[in-house]
């Protein structure tokens, strides 16, 4: 901070206009916040451009700006948030650059699967297929017992399809930095089995042409079964082994400490990462930039301290002493700036307030001024003729009069870079259509929401960077921590075990249920 | 006035002898008792230590022969006639005191000013 101009707090406040100061203020605030977000890493760097240029506070908009920096940026080990399924054998080159066009890495990963798993569909077809055409006339005849089979055969295969469709082909939701274990495990497992029962086909049955065709049937069926059985293993593994709760996680949020505790069973890092991102996006109110910091003139004060310079270049002992007393006499004046942010909280607790109450009645008396027409209305008497209005026009005539205080109130509460003029006006659309009231209407402004509802749909995802010190495929265990990182905030997340529980159990019987009354008597003697 | 449980108690006591007046048909002393092992001592209003179940004087009348012996309002009783009342129910304290062969009741009894009256003499002699 020495590089920081010293001002003393007080000539600031005599000399110039109180808002003029306030934007000073949070200038100084962006500028200094800007130039302290530095590169770290563990095991992923990222490099950012210099600090974003001087942010005004009607200027900030959430995350919305992150995803614009994906094409002037040059990201080391980017890792996108949204896209791929079983994609991780293509992880293997790392992409270095994130750029737009990278929509078609996403699906390279779902259509690796979906060609495996056709593949292992079709095999038993093709196993029962070729010798009926390659020499049919060779072959025994088969009668009862193999139609038996081929009935079996498709309904279990139909099951299969069912299963594989409802399990595995779902829009993935998430990138993860490296492999995903137990997909790779069972892709690979998948596709060893389905090549060993070619194997075996090709060298017991293709070349010598074998003629029980009962056996070949019998064959097809054992590689459904087995196939029904790597799925069920792929169901434990990647669905059910994880839904135990064994470690609880407590998520912060590094610049303004909103906090939650969440609880999870057996995953890796990496997918606990993406399961604490989804909770993120609904639990944590959204990050305001703007309200983070103490006012520049409280915190100035500090700062304006004694400097003790020492110019002798052999300091005596009396120099050091009489410095030392100087500094002890500093720190004992008496500190107020606790008190200057308890009042200026006080302050802004009753401008929060009064803006409040302006824009509750403001919407109140705006909403009176409008209302539903119904079908059997007749639609207008010559006398008084009414406009008949949809549901656009009607907010757009409603919001004139209580677009200044909402405009103040936003402005108060330093949300006005999540509420455009534009989205007011959509909301207020979006809330006479659906009968809401005003309190419903203001629902949206009163409290911050969840990061959800300031997202806006674009198809490239977010971007988070997992920072930790261990590798991201091992297990969670206790004292894990690992952080997930944005460009301007990074959430930590600290884990530890639950409990063991030891449930004993005791027996009351319900006629055991006795009182007295207490006794304070008093005897005269 | 605490006590530990399986220790002996040591308290200042003083001696007070109180002769009982006769009134019709009774013999009166003129106090009331509070307190016994089978009451509530949290509500004791005079017990240093709320756990204390003891036997303590609750209320003097004026004038009564408890008053002209000095009994004071608030003193735990620790015996009376040599009858322990430190571990008794109200009802066998009451008992007791009323006895109606007895025309005098020899009670030991404590407050904290004797304490302090002790502890205060014992200061200002020098030590041997």
């Amino acid at each position: 901070m020495d590089n920081e101009s010293q001002y003393s707090g007080y000539s600031y406040k005599s000399s110039h206009s109180r808002s003029s100061r306030k934007h000073r203020d949070r200038r100084d605030r962006h500028r200094s916040k800007s130039r302290d977000s530095s590169s770290r890493g563990d095991k992923s760097v990222t490099i950012q451009t210099p600090g974003e240029p001087l942010l005004d506070a009607e200027s900030t908009r959430g995350d919305e700006r992150d995803d614009n920096w994906g094409e002037t940026t040059t990201v080391v080990t980017g890792t996108s948030e949204h896209s791929i399924s079983n994609e991780d054998l293509t992880r293997v080159t790392k992409d270095l650059e994130e750029s737009s066009p990278l929509e078609c890495k996403r699906f390279i990963g779902p259509a690796l699967g979906g060609c495996l798993s056709f593949f292992a569909l079709v095999t038993p077809l093709a196993f029962l297929i070729l010798p009926q055409v390659l020499w049919r006339d060779a072959l025994d005849p088969c009668g009862t017992p193999c139609e038996g089979l081929y009935v079996s055969l498709a309904f279990k295969l139909l099951v299969l399809l069912i299963s594989s469709w409802a399990l595995f082909l779902r829009p993935p939701r998430a990138t993860l930095p490296r492999f995903f274990v137990f997909r790779c495990l069972l892709m690979v497992l998948v596709f060893l089995f389905v090549a060993s029962y070619w194997l075996f086909y090709g060298v017991r049955v293709l070349e010598p042409r074998e003629k029980d065709y009962r056996g070949i049937v019998e064959y097809a069926a054992s590689l459904v079964d087995a196939l029904l059985f790597i799925q069920y293993l792929a169901l434990v593994l990647l669905e059910v082994r994880h839904l135990q709760p064994a470690f609880c996680l407590k998520v912060v949020r590094s610049t303004d400490g909103a906090s939650r505790f969440y609880n999870v069973g057996h995953l890796s890092i990496q997918r606990a990462a993406v399961w604490v991102l989804d909770r993120y996006y609904s639990d944590f109110s959204v990050y305001n930039p703007a309200l983070l910091n103490l006012p520049k003139s409280i915190l100035s004060k500090k700062m304006t301290g004694f400097k003790v310079y020492s110019l002798d270049e052999n300091p005596t002992n009396n120099s050091t002493g009489q410095s030392r007393a100087m500094i002890a006499a500093a720190a004992r004046r008496r500190d107020n700036s606790h008190n200057e942010y308890y009042y200026e909280e006080a302050e802004m607790d009753r401008r929060v307030r009064k803006r409040k109450a302006r824009l509750v009645v403001a919407v109140e008396e705006a909403f009176t001024h409008i209302k539903r027409l119904h079908e059997d209305e007749v639609a207008s008497s010559p006398k008084h003729p009414r406009e008949v209005m949809d549901p656009r026009e009607a907010a757009q005539a409603i919001f004139a009069p209580m677009a200044r205080a909402m405009q103040k109130y936003l402005r108060t509460t330093r949300q006005q870079a999540f509420h455009s003029m534009e989205s007011i006006l959509t909301h207020l659309q979006f809330c006479i259509t659906h009968n809401m009231t005003p309190k419903a209407f203001l629902e949206r402004y009163l409290s911050p929401g969840p990061t959800m509802q300031y997202q806006q749909q674009n198809g490239r995802g977010r971007q988070w960077t997992l920072v930790s010190e261990e590798p991201v495929t091992s297990a969670l265990r206790q004292g894990l921590v690992f952080s997930l990182r944005r460009l301007d905030f990074s959430l930590v997340v600290t884990v530890t075990q639950l409990p063991f529980l030891r449930l004993g159990e005791e027996f009351i019987d319900p006629k055991s249920h006795k009182f007295v009354m207490r006794l304070q008597s008093e005897t005269s003697v | 006035m605490s006590f530990v449980p399986g220790q002996p108690v040591i308290a200042v006591v003083e001696r007070i002898e109180i002769k009982k007046l006769r009134h019709g048909d009774n013999l009166i002393l003129g106090f009331s008792i509070g307190g016994g092992i089978d009451q509530d001592p949290g509500q004791n209003p005079f017990s240093e230590d709320k756990t204390d179940k003891g036997i303590y004087v609750t209320r003097i009348s004026q004038g009564g022969p408890a008053d002209e012996a000095g009994l004071k309002m608030g003193d735990k009783i620790m015996q009376v006639n040599g009858w322990d009342m430190t571990v008794v129910t109200h009802d066998e304290a009451r008992k007791k005191l009323t006895k109606k062969k007895e025309d005098v009741v020899r009670l030991l009894v404590t407050r904290k000013t004797l304490e302090e009256a002790v502890k205060h003499s014992k200061g200002k002699y020098p030590r041997p």
